[in-house]
């Protein structure tokens, strides 16, 4: 920890008081009436890009499981906002067998959906049963691939037989992919969501937001506010301005770090922590001149990285040199592999033959990647790229030309995703190119070993990544968020895929 | 004369009937696919073209563009891909909104342009006129989504008088709907009052040679009152005209408006269903603008022939 940038010791800091306060207050919360609750207290917070249909089986996209996973559905086990631990959820404790193949997982007993039916072993089979069958249709399916069978073994035990030790499997069941769902409750998952959350969904109003009420029969802790409206919006001056007048009370993902300067005042507080979206310089691998590792090597060479930060991100977030979030239990500073360095930049290019070289940086229209984008074309310039930038419309036309068409030389996107340095670089076939041989060993071993060797492998994938040039970690978007002073449990680190309430309260 | 109209109508038809081919053909050259949107970076190739055989992308351009047609003849575009809610209510909804947004801008329009433009007409030759038609120069040249930045930041933040967007039903909340109304019409209504206060302002100048209004001084009445009682009325002819192909442009104005406002109307639901690639939606949609220009054009067409002998072939007869 003492390696680490001062802000994010800071910001540790700032969450295990945040975490202490709302501890305080959930204790409270256990006192038989649970008065501590006011039913009247209302919250709006707001977020961007509204989801085009409440259905995460078959939509993809952040906005839903932000809103919805935690909150009104829920998982067996579930990432703790504020220590990035897997901690039980629905499944009270769980068993792994000795071959690491078999997971036995005990339920707890009196949850029930917000439809009235009572959460059982059946209901998990049935959910881990339907992301196997064609009802699923997201990509993030995948992760269940793995699994061979689940069985009720009892009305509130759950016995999950894996085809081969898979320890990413687990994690996976942490995020949308384990939202566990009624036999009965799955008839307009568009519309209207049936889970077991501390909140149920009670209003959708499409282009505006989505209001959460308390779900008054909750199994655990019951959440502090009675209602939670997510606003959304599309223009970050329009959130901004919907905060100084108080119409919200939180910013949940601040869009434009430059004007955080607004709300540097007594009136508001600021959160700053780490999420898991690196923003990655990719480059096409299969074709030249990317194909010659030293042309990758000397682009990343030719990137000052805290000036980058510094440029385009106003100095908000990490710098990370890897593919790996300092959340994860495989992070490693790897920031020292390509330090700035113009003049061996300059020197592999030349060693390559690819002086003046012409590259099309192909950009997504996401403010992160144009404001980026610019400064990473003078710094490749300087180094003796010439290189061409154009912006294509995200997510559509850039999933086309550039995910699809591999139409492109490098790009800029942010992998959001959580623990997704296998899906980016274990596939050859995927828009990164690359997936040799040696990095898909090294991610199976990791899969199948113990925690400590995977922990140990996904390290040593992290540095080969790195050090053979895969692509460019530009840095770590930060979680940012601004809030009214008095609230408090708000997720300081954006581990999960969930916008967490349940420690949410005002004090 | 019924004949002119019954031939403009014609005209009208034809012009629809046009634009839906070349909507449709838009839709079909835009890049992307919505199967792809809604299935994530990581889907195999099988389960988008799965998704796009389900969504009914995978038949033959003339079914879908035919089914399309009579959707829309019948009220009935049909549903959206991936919420699978019924495209039909949810533009009348939507319409619904920016029709309020789009009838507040142009009266407060109307009330800035005639009083205004009648006073640069009249002091045309004086220090005051001459300022107000300078500023009316650069209301013109001012974007409306700057003025509602610039409005916002003034009255909602510093100020703290309105809310800085939203939209709330006027039946729930009728306080907060006018509230919310204000800055957004406004920042519409300041560039079109500008452009129509400089049309009053030529309309009046016309006017103020003509005879009748020596005539009416003459009887004794003031300057001011000459003006308003009749020059104003002989101006509104040509300025009615203008203020129809305003109306058209105001349309197309609360997309941008709509969007600086967090307003959900039919504007945010195009920007919205073309970043999700709603294909159905989004060319129902723009064909709702489409017709709403075209029969604003044709009225104001036939309010031509109606109102000016002159304009009607073999009006002699």
């Amino acid at each position: 920890m003492a390696t680490r940038p001062f802000s994010a010791l800071g910001c540790a800091m700032a969450g295990a008081i945040v975490l202490s306060a709302c501890s305080a207050g959930s204790s409270t919360n256990d006192d038989p009436s649970g008065s501590d609750s006011d039913s009247t207290q209302e919250v709006t917070i707001g977020l961007f890009a509204e989801p085009a249909s409440l259905d995460f089986t078959t939509t993809d996209g952040a906005a839903i499981p932000q809103a919805l996973l935690y909150n009104v559905y829920e998982t067996l086990l579930k990432v703790d906002s504020a220590t990035g631990d897997v901690v039980p959820a629905l499944a009270s404790s769980y068993e792994v067998s000795e071959d690491r193949l078999t997971y036995t997982f005990q339920l707890v007993q009196d949850a029930t959906f917000s439809n009235g039916a009572e959460f059982t072993a059946e209901d998990a089979v049935f959910s881990i049963d339907r992301v196997k069958s064609d009802d699923w249709t997201v990509s993030l399916k995948s992760a269940m691939d793995v699994v061979e069978s689940a069985e009720a073994t009892g009305e509130h035990e759950l016995t999950v037989t894996l085809s081969q030790p898979d320890n990413s499997w687990l994690y996976a069941m942490t995020t949308g992919v384990g939202a566990m769902f009624d036999t009965e409750g799955v008839g307009d998952l568009a519309t209207d969501p049936i889970g077991t959350g501390p909140y149920v969904f009670a209003n959708w109003d499409r282009g505006t937001s989505i209001t959460l009420e308390r779900n008054e029969d909750y199994w655990g802790d019951a959440p502090f506010f009675g209602v939670v409206e997510f606003a959304y919006f599309e223009d970050p001056n329009a959130v901004n301005s919907a905060m100084l007048t108080g119409d919200i009370d939180v910013v949940g993902t601040v869009q434009a770090p430059e004007s955080l300067a607004e709300f540097e005042t007594d009136e508001f507080q600021i959160i700053e922590g780490t999420t898991n979206g690196e923003v990655v310089l990719s480059f096409n691998s299969d074709k030249a001149p990317f194909s010659d590792v030293r042309v990758r090597q000397a682009a990343r060479y030719a990137i000052d990285h805290p000036t980058l930060l510094d440029t385009c991100w106003a100095g908000r977030g990490e710098l990370i040199g890897s593919m790996v979030p300092p959340t994860d239990p495989w992070y490693e500073d790897r920031t020292g592999d390509y330090p700035f360095d113009l003049d061996k930049a300059k020197e592999l290019l030349a060693d390559s033959g690819n002086e003046g070289v012409a590259v099309r940086l192909r950009l997504p229209n996401l403010p992160y990647a144009v404001a980026c984008g610019t400064v990473v074309e003078s710094m490749l310039e300087d180094a003796g790229f010439e290189v061409t930038v154009d912006s294509l419309e995200f997510p559509a036309t850039w999933l086309e030309e550039v995910f699809t068409a591999k139409d492109f030389d490098m790009s800029i996107v942010s992998h959001v995703e959580p623990r997704d340095m296998q899906a980016v670089f274990g596939d050859p076939d995927y828009y990164t190119t690359y997936g040799i041989p040696e990095v898909q060993a090294l991610f199976d071993e990791a899969n199948t070993g113990t925690e400590e060797e995977q922990t140990a492998k996904m390290k040593e994938a992290a540095a080969l990544i790195s050090k053979d040039a895969a692509a460019d970690f530009l840095f770590l978007l930060p979680n940012l968020i601004v809030a009214d002073p008095d609230i408090t449990g708000l997720p300081e680190n954006a581990v999960s895929t969930s916008f967490d309430l349940s420690a949410l309260a005002r004090e | 004369m019924i004949l002119q109209l019954l031939r403009r109508l014609g005209v009208l038809i034809a012009s629809v009937a046009v634009s839906t081919v070349v909507v449709f053909g838009f839709m079909q050259v835009l890049p992307g696919n919505p199967a792809r949107v809604a299935l994530g970076v990581n889907a195999s190739d099988a389960a988008v073209a799965r998704m796009t055989e389900q969504y009914g992308l995978d038949r033959p351009l003339p079914v879908q563009y035919f089914e399309w047609i009579v959707g829309m003849l019948r009220l009935d575009p049909g549903i959206e891909y991936i919420s699978k809610a019924p495209i039909g209510p949810q533009i009348g909804d939507r319409l619904l909104v920016t029709l309020w947004l789009v009838a507040a801008a142009m009266v407060l329009a109307v009330l800035i342009a005639v009083p205004v433009g009648t006073w640069m007409a009249m002091r045309h030759r004086h220090i005051d006129g001459v300022v107000l038609s300078g500023l009316s120069q650069v209301g013109v040249a001012v974007p409306a989504f700057l003025a509602g930045i610039v409005l916002i930041s003034v009255f909602a933040v510093r100020l703290g008088w309105l809310p800085s967007g939203g939209w709330v039903v006027p039946a729930s909340d009728p306080v907060g709907f006018v509230q919310r109304l204000i800055l957004p019409s406004i920042s519409l209504a300041l560039v079109q009052g500008s452009v129509l206060a400089r049309y009053v302002r030529s309309a009046v100048l016309d006017e103020l040679h003509q005879d009748y209004l020596r005539t009416a001084q003459a009887k004794g009445l003031r300057p001011v009152q000459a003006v308003f009682r009749h020059t104003v009325r002989n101006a509104a002819v040509p300025v009615v005209t203008v203020l129809g192909l305003q109306l058209a442009g105001l349309l197309v104005g609360a997309v941008v408006i709509e969007r600086v406002f967090v307003i959900p109307g039919l504007g945010s639901l195009l920007l919205d269903s073309v970043g999700q690639r709603e294909l159905l939606t989004v060319q129902t949609v723009v064909m709702v603008l489409v017709v709403a220009v075209l029969v604003i054009n044709f009225i104001v067409d036939a309010l031509y022939v109606v109102i000016d002998p002159r304009l009607r072939v073999g009006g002699r007869a």
